[in-house]
């Protein structure tokens, strides 16, 4: 095999990106794919709780009880349905209706005046959801203190905490949510589309072709991989637009941040694709190794919806080699703080290293398998 | 006889490749020692930054309590407000505490005394409940210096049903087996009559014995019993490895799972009935296989999404299925209930099944 040539590099990338552009299924991965779960990630991913059902058992007559039951009707995050009966709601929460209720016992009075009488009122919550289980509890818990503070006309508390949301002051989860959507999606695409091509080549053995030609193993790969990588980045504009543009999310750091953190990301994206294609030259095969390996531990282990920190230590430890880890953090950054170059540069850091790490297996598979 | 050997033959097709088995087989077992452990949004492990310009003894205790809180995991003292804005912007911590140099005195004064509290909107979800933490702490703090202890008895009972302790993994377990389950059943059946057609063997298929109507059946068999086989081995993994209670019918879930599929293998058909190409086939079977997940409240809850999107989010099997198996698993569902999830399902299949068959006719022509 000949040395390293930037031209032979040129005439390949020529040739993939012409066979890109008239191939409608990249463009539809590149273009259609991500509109699509842009707007499906933007409208359906919500964490923040509204119209919650739950019902109210008002057991009690007395004029207190009706006020609390009044004050748990007024809410914003609480769709009440007033009851008489326990029994009745109950089968509500089995079948999903409800999830939970509060109830005022008869004896609510008498609970009232006396506090060693223990608890006021209680509350039953669907724990098969957890989250939301969590989120009645505590929300009809505050609803019961706000209540009887104002009911007794309570002094402010000796501590008070004054607390202030930086970066995304009206708590709209959808703030954090897109950038780390995009960083998602962007992982789907850039491993599935190079997956999936790939495997096709190799699945109609066309790859053996180029293979044969006196381009290195380097050029090859190269020349197949730029064009994908010039779709990704404007992939990932495109979203970057209909996140700020479309659904409001604020853009405070600078383009430039975004392209080079997305370039990095690109690396390894593309190379996981690479890699899975040259692991199994099987298009079915191909998709699903994309999905398990680079879409869902995206999704879950990425710090995008579930939390890093929460996680146990063992999976803290693997998360490391998920490259969208980085890409989340970095863009949450990106469009709600702005340019955090002591954030960004140890991240961009990880994603070329992870880049890297696939690079070499694929390096070293390619070259196996053609002395086979 | 003929419709036998031929779900055989489709059989074979899909799992003759030990590649393709592995992908039926390493994907399941992927999830659940992985990703279901990192389903959590509990909140755990917070590093807290705190500035503490007050030298009294309230503010030293406050810290104190903070530092030894369960859910924190670090806390860093700090002596200037613009370190803690720098640790956040950073992200090193979640929430930033400043106390203020009068705090203790107004505590010994019986004056209010407040502490800043700064929390990253990046992460909004934790720094709430965080947040919430904190203020329970303050509270409790607060009640026993002006002596009202009463104050911090609960007055609410909170019970949770089904789940006592809101384990997360109980929630995402039964999940998984619906979105694993989907996922198969659509790239099988998206996949089968593409591929005949890339291949060219479709036109053999059509001009051999077989009726049009054996041939789809052949083909959707092999899709039903990779997904029941799957369903099984998810829900015993989940019962017998992780404990998790199955208080509902297993006869009602296995008729969950069938109209389940037998919607998915809907689905699936019209997509393949659609499509060209293997590729094609693989690439509708995503565009359409995230957004039902998305829209089916395993992520994030249907109740939370706008009221459009909920009505839409009807027509994902996925959502349905989700209803019955998390039902069986922690709730015992009644029959009648079951069914009132399960009926949708039906309807989808039917509708995509009939699309499939307009679809594939007018190609023919």
């Amino acid at each position: 095999m000949s040395a390293f040539s930037l031209r032979r590099l040129g005439g390949l990338v020529y040739k993939e990106s012409l066979q890109v552009l008239r191939d409608p299924s990249a463009i539809l991965v590149t273009f259609a794919l991500p509109t699509v779960l842009m707007l499906v990630f933007a409208f359906a991913l919500s964490l923040d709780q509204r119209h919650v059902p739950i019902a109210v058992v008002l057991e009690s007559d007395g004029a207190d009880a009706q006020e609390l039951a009044a004050a748990f009707s007024g809410t914003r995050f609480f769709d009440v349905t007033p009851a008489r009966d326990r029994r009745e709601v109950a089968a509500k929460v089995v079948a999903g209706k409800l999830k939970g209720f509060v109830v005022i016992p008869q004896d609510f009075d008498a609970r009232l005046k006396e506090a060693s009488r223990g608890s006021l009122v209680q509350v039953v919550t669907d724990g098969s959801q957890p989250n939301t289980a969590s989120f009645v509890g505590a929300y009809a818990s505050g609803v019961v203190a706000t209540w009887l503070s104002q009911r007794d006309g309570a002094r402010a508390p000796a501590i008070s905490l004054e607390a202030r949301f930086w970066f995304n002051p009206e708590l709209n989860s959808r703030h954090f949510l897109i950038p780390g959507a995009i960083a998602i999606i962007m992982t789907l695409i850039g491993t599935l589309l190079t997956a999936l091509v790939v495997a096709r080549e190799w699945e109609r053995g066309t790859m053996e072709a180029v293979m044969s030609t006196s381009a290195t193993v380097l050029e090859i790969l190269l020349g197949k991989l730029l064009p994908y990588f010039g779709l990704g980045l404007v992939a990932t504009f495109g979203c970057a637009m209909l996140a700020t543009h479309a659904f409001g999310v604020p853009m405070r750091g600078s383009y430039f941040a975004l392209f080079m953190l997305s370039s990095a990301f690109l690396v390894p994206a593309l190379g996981q694709g690479l890699l899975i294609s040259t692991a199994s030259h099987n298009q079915l095969v191909a998709s699903q190794l994309a999905a398990q390996t680079g879409f869902l531990p995206a999704f879950m282990l990425s710090g995008f919806l579930f939390e890093i920190g929460n996680m146990p230590g063992w999976l803290q430890t693997i998360t490391y080699a998920i490259p969208a880890r980085y890409f989340v953090a970095s863009l949450q950054t990106v469009f709600l703080t702005g340019d955090v170059w002591a954030q960004f540069l140890p991240n961009i850091l990880a994603m070329l290293a992870v880049g890297a790490g696939f690079f070499i297996i694929v390096a070293r598979n390619t070259r196996k398998s053609m002395e086979d | 006889m003929r419709l036998g050997a031929q779900i055989v033959k489709e059989l074979l097709v899909n799992l003759r490749d030990g590649q393709v088995r592995l992908a039926f087989v390493g994907p399941p077992l992927l999830q659940v020692c992985l990703l279901a452990y990192a389903a959590t949004l509990e909140v755990r492990n917070v590093d807290i930054a705190v500035v503490n310009d007050d030298t009294g003894r309230a503010s030293h205790e406050l810290v104190q309590r903070i530092g030894s809180a369960r859910f924190v995991h670090e806390l860093v003292v700090v002596h200037r407000a613009e370190t803690i804005a720098q640790l956040v912007d950073r992200r090193k911590v979640l929430v930033g505490v400043h106390i203020a140099a009068d705090f203790s005195r107004d505590v010994a004064a019986g004056r209010p005394a407040s502490v800043q509290v700064l929390v990253d909107g990046r992460r909004g979800n934790s720094g709430q409940i965080a947040l919430s933490y904190l203020q329970n702490i303050a509270n409790d703090y607060g009640a026993e210096l002006t002596g009202s202890r009463a104050a911090g008895v609960p007055r609410t009972e909170v019970r949770n049903w089904f789940n006592e302790n809101l384990i997360y993994l109980w929630f995402v377990l039964p999940a998984m087996t619906g979105i694993l389950v989907m996922f198969t059943t659509l790239v099988v059946t998206a996949l089968s009559i593409a591929k005949e057609r890339e291949q060219g063997t479709f036109d053999q298929l059509l001009v051999s014995p077989s009726s049009p109507l054996e041939i789809v059946i052949a083909k959707c068999v092999p899709a039903f019993i990779i997904a029941i086989a799957q369903a099984a081995l998810m829900v015993s993994v989940a019962t017998l490895i992780f404990d998790i209670p199955f208080a509902g019918s297993l006869p009602l879930l296995l008729l969950a799972v069938v109209l389940f599929g037998f919607s998915l293998v809907g689905i699936g058909l019209m997509l393949s009935a659609i499509c060209e190409t293997q590729q094609q086939a693989i690439l509708s079977v995503f565009a359409v296989g995230y957004p039902l997940i998305m829209i089916s409240g395993f992520a994030t809850p249907v109740e939370n999404m706008p009221d459009w999107l909920q009505t839409i989010a009807e027509g994902s099997p996925l959502k349905h299925f989700l209803v019955i198996v998390q039902g069986s698993f922690s709730k015992a569902m009644p029959p009648i209930e079951v069914w009132s999830n399960a009926w949708p399902m039906l309807v989808i299949g039917l509708i995509s099944l009939a699309m499939a068959m307009v679809i594939v006719k007018r190609k023919l022509q």
